[in-house]
């Protein structure tokens, strides 16, 4: 898609918060553009997120979310050095995967 | 012309490699709940996901702003003390569409998630948390918004 996602990951202690910002519209069907047709929906649907490859949170978003969504959450026994890798899949089928390593 | 050998290697190294990218379906995901993004009423939206009525409860936490100064990006959090976390929603009751957001929970993650999420007006924010064994608990909170954020 657009941009890459920018993934930040810090361990403290035996977990690591990870931050990441998606760039994506996240257009919820509700606006009209200046000629009066609504614009259609288009935001992502599914986000997961891997640590060493393994599957550790999946969510599901709707509409709402914000343009260029932000998400944080902790991994536990995350160390520095491991991988966490971020996954997204949009209403048109669209999907991006970023990695990034914990610090 | 591909020999069938030729063929069968060419698939099983583009299987390895959506594999290591993490998109074959390795992990039973749920499918994507449109009948909860759907429901405009917490009573439609706890029956879609097929669970019991919630309860508030203290362990259940919904964090942000008393007073949203940009609709479009307002900083919401949920997250929760209790174990046995299933999965943890962020809904916001005046939205045209309720649910905001579903987090699945897993053992190697923390019951604590943040998002920035669109509000359309002032309005209380939940943090609803479903747990392994079908209990429902939430939090709430009321956040104004001093400019709407659906551009409308």
């Amino acid at each position: 898609m657009a941009d890459p996602m920018r993934i930040r990951a810090q361990a403290a202690g035996d977990k690591a918060t990870v931050r990441v910002l998606m760039s994506h519209e996240m257009e919820t069907g509700q606006r009209k553009d200046a000629s009066g047709k609504v614009i259609p929906a288009w935001f992502i649907q599914e986000v997961s997120a891997a640590h060493n490859g393994k599957v550790v949170m999946t969510a599901q978003w709707g509409p709402s979310v914000s343009k260029n969504p932000f998400l944080q959450f902790n991994v536990k026994g995350a160390k520095a050095g491991d991988k966490v890798s971020v996954s997204w899949v949009d209403n048109k089928g669209d999907k991006r995967t970023d990695e990034a390593t914990v610090s | 012309m591909q020999t069938r050998r030729e063929m069968l290697s060419r698939s099983a190294g583009v299987a390895a490699m959506l594999a290591g990218m993490g998109l074959l379906p390795s992990v039973a995901q749920a499918a994507y709940a449109q009948a909860a993004f759907d429901a405009k009423t917490m009573a439609d939206l706890v029956k879609s996901l097929g669970v019991s009525a919630p309860a508030e409860n203290k362990a259940v936490t919904i964090t942000g702003p008393d007073i949203a100064e940009n609709g479009a990006v307002v900083p919401l959090g949920c997250s929760t003390t209790l174990p046995g976390v299933k999965r943890l929603l962020i809904a916001v009751e005046k939205n045209p569409s309720m649910l905001c957001a579903l987090f699945d929970v897993t053992d190697a993650v923390e019951a604590n998630f943040n998002t920035r999420v669109k509000m359309g007006q002032s309005s209380n924010v939940f943090a609803i948390a479903i747990m392994n064994d079908g209990k429902v608990f939430f939090a709430q909170k009321e956040v104004k918004v001093t400019l709407g954020g659906c551009g409308g």
